[in-house]
C-alpha cells in the first residue's frame, strides 16, 4: 500500500479528533471517520460483542444521518474539505435510526466474527523465511541476427552480427559483436561488453567497453550509448566510442521488420559510422566513414530459426574512401548474402 | 473484428501445429495409473475418454506425484493428484468439517494446494510463504476447515508452475438448503490448457520472446486490404497509432494454441469428453476454467444456457447462448437438451486459435458437428480505454490523437507519448478518471496507461460483440442475495494493473510483487478496491480469503465473486469486507503474469 504522506497525517488528525468520543461510547465508530485512512488501525472493529449491543449502548451524541459521506472526498484527502462541524454529535438516537434500504447501515448485516486466540494463531502462523518460491528474475537471450556468407567477384566472405543480454527487466549485461572475414582473412572483429539499464519503457542506456581485434593491432574503446525500440517499432541503437588516443567514433544503427507474412519477413537495416579524426593506419577518415544498408528476407521455419537471403550495399565516404582506394580497394561494394538468424 | 487471412495462408508450418492441436490425441489423459484402466466399455469406439474420479465425504487422502501423460502424441511428465489429471473431483457438503491429508510424493519439489474461493483460516489457504511453509517432498500436510458455503469451486497448486503441469481439480460443495432451481443430473466441465513444454522453459521463452505465439500480426497484405477498404489516410492513421505505441492489435493472449492443447475434463478435443443426458432432463453443468493462461468462450450450439451461479454463488438466472469464462472463474449453467442425440460443448480460446470440445449425448460415442472458430478479433483503441469521447477529461497537451498516456512521457516519443496530466483530476465530479500512482510515472516496466473511466459491465468483450448470439456480460450477473454486509465502504484503494508486453513484465502500479508492500486491511472494515487496467491484456484478479463484491456503475452491490475479470480499458470497483484475519494472496490468475510480479499480499490485521 502506498499512501501519500498527507493521508497519514489526516488519518492521525481524525483519530485524535474522535478518540475521546469513541472511548466515551464504548464502541468505536472510527471506521466511519476514516474514509481516507489507509494505515490507521481502528481501535476496535464493530464486532458483535456485549459492548456493542445496541440495547445497552449509550449513543447520546452521534447523528449518523447527518454525516454526509457523499460529500467527503475520499480519494483526494484534504482536511480542509471535511467539515466536522456538520457532524451533529448532540442528539444521537440509535433506536430511531433507519437501517432500511436506501441508507447504508453502520453495522454489517452479517456480524463480523469475534476473533479468538485460535483465530489469531491460525491467521499468522510462524513461517520459514523464503517459503514462497519465486520464478527466476534472471533471464537471457542470445540472438545471432546475422550469420552469413557471400561469393562475390572479389572473393568469398563471411560476416556475423549478434547480441545477447543477461539479467532482469531493468538491469542487463549486454554483449554485442560483429565482424567480417574475406578470403579467409578477418577484416574486422569487435566485441562490446556493456552494462545496460532501462531508463524508460522503450530505451536502455548502455555503458561499457569495446574491443577491436582487427584490423591491425587491437584497440580498446570506452562505449556509451542508447538502444531501444523507437516509435513505429524501429529497433535503434546509437553508441559513441572514446579511444585511448582520444579519437571519438560513433555508430548508429536502425532496423525494421516488414511482415510480408507472419513467417516471411523483410528486414531493412542501415548502419553508419563516424570518426572525429583521420587515422589512416586503420583506414578511418574524419567525419562520416561508412554507410551500410542491407535488405534481408528471412523465412521463420520456427520462431527461433530462420534462413535468409539478402543484398548488402556498403559505401565509404571522404578520407575513408580515399584510404580504401589507396589500398587498391573500392569505395563501394554490393554483395548478395545468404545466412541464418537464430536465437536461444 | 477482421482477421488477417493473409497471415493464415502464409502460416503453413504453424498450421501444422494447429492441425496437431485440433486432432489432439484420441488416447488422452494419464497414460498410467487407474484412470485408463477404468475406461468404460464403450471405449472401443477408439475414442477412450478420461473421467477424473469423484471423491466424497469429509476425510480425504490426496497424493501429489509425477505421472506421464500424453495429449499430443508425446509422453510428457505431469504433476497429478492420485495419478489423475485433472485431479479428482472433491465432493463436500456445506457445514461439514473436511480433513484432507495432502502428501507430497514428488522427488524434488515442494508443493501446495490452494482451495480456490473457499472461506477458511489463513493457515489452510495453501499459499507457501503466506499461509504455510509448503509441503516438502515426503511430507504430508493436513488441511482441516469447516465449509461455510456451497457451489462450484476448484483447487490447484500455488507452488511455482505446478498448476500448468496439471495440478488442478474441481470442488463441488452440496448446499445445506436445496438450491433455488431443479435439475436431474449434473456434470463438471473443467477447462484447462496443456503444454508439452516444461512450464519453467515456457516462462523463460516468454521473457525472451513474448510475441512467440502471435503469428497473427498484421502484414503488408493486410495493409493493402485495409487501404482498399478504408482508404490511405485511415489506414495510415491506424498503423501510425499502433506503431507509435509499439503494439500489436492481434495481441489477444500471450500464449495460444501454438503452445497449448485445450482440455475438457482432461480430454483433448479428439478425446471428446462426453456427458450423458436423457431427453427432457434438466442438466446442471458446472463450468470451471482451470487454465494457466487461457480465456474460453463457451457455447453449446442448439441449446440455451441458463446461468444460475457465478464463482460458486447463486445469481439471478440469465439465459444466454454463450459466455466468456476468465481463468479461475466458475459458472453453473442449466441446459435442457432435447431433440438431438448429441450436442457439442464448444470452448474456443479468446484469441480464436484453438478450442476445447466435448459432447452432451444420450449415449457414449456420439458426436455433433463442431463449429468453426470465429474470426480472430483485433484490439481497437477503444478496447484499450483510449476513446476520445466522453469522460470529460482535460485533453489539453495531448499530442497525436490516440488518447493514450504512453508513459514514454516528456514528449520523448511524440504522438501517443503524450502525458495526460492527470494530476488534478483526483476524484472531482464522481472521481472516475484513473489516478495513476506516482510509481507508474516513467516506469520502464509500464508500456502504456489508460484513460479508462468505465467498468464496461455490459460489454460482451473482445471478439464477442455483435456475433448474433446472446453473450453473458458482467452486467448480467446479479447475486440472488442482497449485499451481505450492507455498509458503505469506509475507504477506497485504487490499484492499476500494469505491464510491459516486450519485457513480459507484470505488476500492480508498476511495482512487481518482490518489491511491493502488503495492502493492509483492518479487521472488520469494509473498503473499496478500484482496479484500472493499464495494459492491453485481460486479467482475472483473485483475492484469497475474502469475497470481492463487484459494484455496478452507480457503486451499488451487484454480484459477489472470488475472481474479477478486468478487460483492457476498464475501471471496475468492488467492495471487500475484511472479515478474515491473516495474510492473503491477491493476484492476476494468469499464471505467468503472477509469476512475473502481478501479485500483492493483502494483510488483514486487528
Amino acid at each position: 500500500m502506498r499512501v501519500p504522506h498527507s493521508l497519514g497525517l489526516l488519518a492521525a488528525a481524525l483519530s485524535l479528533a474522535l478518540a475521546g468520543h469513541a472511548r466515551a461510547q464504548q464502541h468505536d465508530h472510527a471506521t466511519h471517520a476514516t474514509p481516507a485512512s489507509a494505515q490507521q488501525k481502528p481501535a476496535a472493529p464493530p464486532v458483535q460483542t456485549a459492548e456493542t449491543d445496541h440495547a445497552q449502548m449509550d449513543h447520546p451524541r452521534m447523528d449518523h444521518p447527518k454525516m454526509e459521506h457523499s460529500q467527503m472526498d475520499h480519494s483526494q484527502p484534504d482536511a480542509s474539505s471535511m467539515d466536522h462541524s456538520r457532524m451533529d454529535h448532540s442528539k444521537m438516537d440509535h433506536s430511531t435510526m433507519d437501517h432500511a434500504v436506501g441508507q447504508a447501515p453502520s453495522e454489517p448485516r452479517e456480524p463480523i466474527p469475534v476473533v479468538t486466540e485460535a483465530d489469531r494463531a491460525a491467521a499468522f502462523p510462524p513461517l520459514k523465511p523464503h517459503a514462497m518460491e519465486h520464478a527466476p528474475t534472471f533471464h537471457s537471450l542470445v540472438l545471432f541476427n546475422r550469420l552469413e556468407g557471400w561469393d562475390a567477384d572479389h572473393g568469398t566472405g563471411q560476416a556475423w552480427e549478434g547480441s545477447a543480454w543477461f539479467g532482469g527487466d531493468i538491469n542487463r549485461l549486454w554483449l554485442r559483436s560483429e565482424g567480417e572475414r574475406e578470403g579467409s582473412r578477418t577484416e574486422s572483429s569487435e566485441l562490446e561488453v556493456l552494462y545496460g539499464r532501462s531508463v524508460s519503457p522503450w530505451w536502455d542506456v548502455v555503458v561499457g567497453v569495446k574491443q577491436d581485434f582487427r584490423p591491425a593491432d587491437s584497440r580498446t574503446w570506452a562505449a556509451f550509448g542508447v538502444q531501444g525500440l523507437a516509435p513505429y517499432k524501429f529497433e535503434v541503437s546509437a553508441t559513441a566510442y572514446l579511444g585511448e588516443s582520444g579519437q571519438i567514433m560513433a555508430s548508429v544503427e536502425a532496423e525494421y521488420e516488414l511482415l510480408l507474412t507472419n513467417r516471411l519477413i523483410l528486414q531493412p537495416l542501415v548502419e553508419a559510422s563516424f570518426s572525429s579524426r583521420d587515422v589512416p593506419e586503420y583506414g578511418e577518415g574524419t567525419g562520416l566513414n561508412k554507410v551500410e544498408a542491407g535488405l534481408r528476407l528471412r523465412y521463420e521455419i520456427t520462431r527461433r530459426f530462420a534462413p535468409y537471403v539478402g543484398v548488402v550495399h556498403e559505401r565509404l565516404f571522404g578520407d575513408t574512401a580515399d584510404h580504401r582506394r589507396g589500398e587498391g580497394g573500392d569505395a563501394t561494394d554490393t554483395r548478395f548474402v545468404a545466412g541464418v538468424r537464430f536465437w536461444f | 473484428m477482421s482477421s488477417d487471412s493473409f497471415g493464415t495462408e502464409s502460416g503453413s508450418g504453424f498450421r501444422l501445429s494447429r492441425r496437431r492441436f485440433v486432432t489432439g490425441l484420441a488416447v488422452g489423459g494419464v497414460a498410467t495409473g487407474f484412470g485408463l484402466a477404468r475406461l468404460p466399455a464403450w471405449a472401443n469406439t477408439a475414442r477412450p475418454m478420461y473421467q477424473a474420479p469423484v471423491l466424497s465425504g469429509t476425510d480425504f487422502d490426496l497424493a501429489i506425484g509425477a505421472s506421464p501423460v500424453n495429449f499430443t502424441g508425446r509422453t510428457r511428465p505431469a504433476i497429478t493428484v492420485n495419478g489423475s489429471l485433472p485431479a479428482p473431483v472433491l465432493r463436500w457438503r456445506e457445514g461439514d468439517t473436511v480433513t484432507l491429508r495432502v502428501a507430497n510424493r514428488l522427488a524434488d519439489a515442494h508443493t501446495s494446494i490452494h482451495w480456490h474461493g473457499i472461506l477458511l483460516p489463513a493457515n489452510m489457504d495453501g499459499v507457501p510463504g503466506l499461509s504455510f511453509d509448503g509441503i516438502a517432498p515426503g511430507e504430508t500436510y493436513q488441511y482441516r476447515f469447516q465449509l461455510r458455503q456451497s457451489g462450484t469451486y476448484w483447487y490447484h497448486s500455488h507452488s511455482l508452475y505446478q498448476e500448468q503441469a496439471g495440478l488442478y481439480g474441481a470442488l463441488v460443495i452440496d448446499p445445506a438448503e436445496p438450491p433455488p432451481y431443479r435439475f436431474d443430473r449434473e456434470h463438471v466441465v473443467l477447462l484447462s490448457d496443456w503444454t508439452d513444454l516444461d512450464p519453467a522453459a515456457l516462462f523463460r521463452r516468454m521473457k525472451k520472446m513474448p510475441m512467440h505465439d502471435n503469428t497473427y500480426q498484421r502484414t503488408v497484405g493486410d495493409f493493402a486490404r485495409d487501404v482498399r477498404r478504408d482508404g490511405w489516410s485511415a489506414t495510415l492513421a491506424d498503423r501510425g497509432m499502433w506503431g507509435r505505441m509499439r503494439m500489436t492489435p492481434s495481441d489477444i493472449s500471450d500464449i495460444n494454441a501454438h503452445t497449448y492443447t485445450y482440455l475438457m475434463n482432461g480430454n483433448a478435443p479428439a478425446g471428446n469428453w462426453t456427458g450423458l443426458f436423457r431427453p427432457g432432463e434438466k442438466v446442471l453443468l458446472r463450468f470451471i476454467n482451470g487454465s494457466a493462461m487461457t480465456y474460453f468462450d463457451v457455447r453449446i450450439p442448439g441449446l440455451k444456457m441458463t446461468v444460475v451461479a457465478a464463482d460458486g454463488l447463486y445469481i439471478h438466472p440469465v439465459t444466454v447462448d454463450e459466455f466468456r469464462i476468465a481463468v479461475a472463474e466458475t459458472f453453473d449453467v442449466l441446459v435442457e437438451p432435447a431433440g438431438q442425440d448429441a450436442f457439442t460443448i464448444f470452448a474456443q480460446d479468446m484469441g480464436r486459435t484453438g478450442h476445447a470440445r466435448g459432447t452432451l449425448a444420450v449415449r457414449p460415442g456420439l458426436e455433433a458437428p463442431v463449429p468453426a472458430r470465429d474470426p480472430r478479433p483485433l484490439l481497437t483503441m477503444s478496447d484499450m480505454g483510449h476513446d476520445m469521447g466522453g469522460g470529460g477529461h482535460d485533453m489539453k497537451g495531448m499530442e497525436g490523437g490516440c488518447g493514450a498516456n504512453m508513459s514514454g512521457h516528456k514528449g520523448m516519443e511524440g504522438g501517443c507519448g503524450a502525458h495526460m496530466g492527470h494530476g488534478g483530476h483526483a476524484a472531482q465530479g464522481g472521481g472516475k478518471a484513473p489516478v495513476h500512482a506516482p510509481s507508474e510515472a516513467g516506469n520502464p516496466l509500464i508500456d502504456m496507461q489508460t484513460m479508462a473511466t468505465s467498468p464496461k459491465l455490459d460489454d460482451p468483450g473482445i471478439g464477442l460483440r455483435d456475433n448474433g448470439r446472446k453473450v453473458l456480460t458482467y452486467g448480467d450477473m446479479k447475486s440472488l442475495f442482497d449485499d451481505p454486509d450492507g455498509r458503505d465502504p469506509g475507504r477506497e484503494v485504487e490499484l492499476h494493473l500494469t505491464g510491459h508486453m516486450e519485457k513480459f513484465a507484470w505488476s500492480f502500479d508498476g511495482i512487481p510483487f518482490a518489491g511491493a508492500e502488503p495492502l493492509r486491511l483492518n479487521y472488520g472494515e469494509r473498503m473499496r478496491i478500484v482496479l484500472v487496467n493499464d495494459t492491453m491484456m485481460q486479467h482475472p484478479i483473485h483475492l484469497h480469503g475474502l469475497w470481492s463484491d463487484l459494484e455496478d456503475e452507480q457503486g451499488n452491490f451487484q454480484v459477489r465473486k472470488h475472481t474479477i475479470d478486468m478487460p483492457p480499458g476498464t475501471r471496475r470497483t468492488y467492495r471487500v469486507r475484511a472479515d478474515a484475519l491473516g495474510r492473503w494472496a491477491y493476484h492476476c490468475h494468469l499464471l505467468y503474469h503472477m509469476e512475473a510480479g502481478m501479485m500483492r499480499e493483502v494483510r488483514v490485521e486487528e
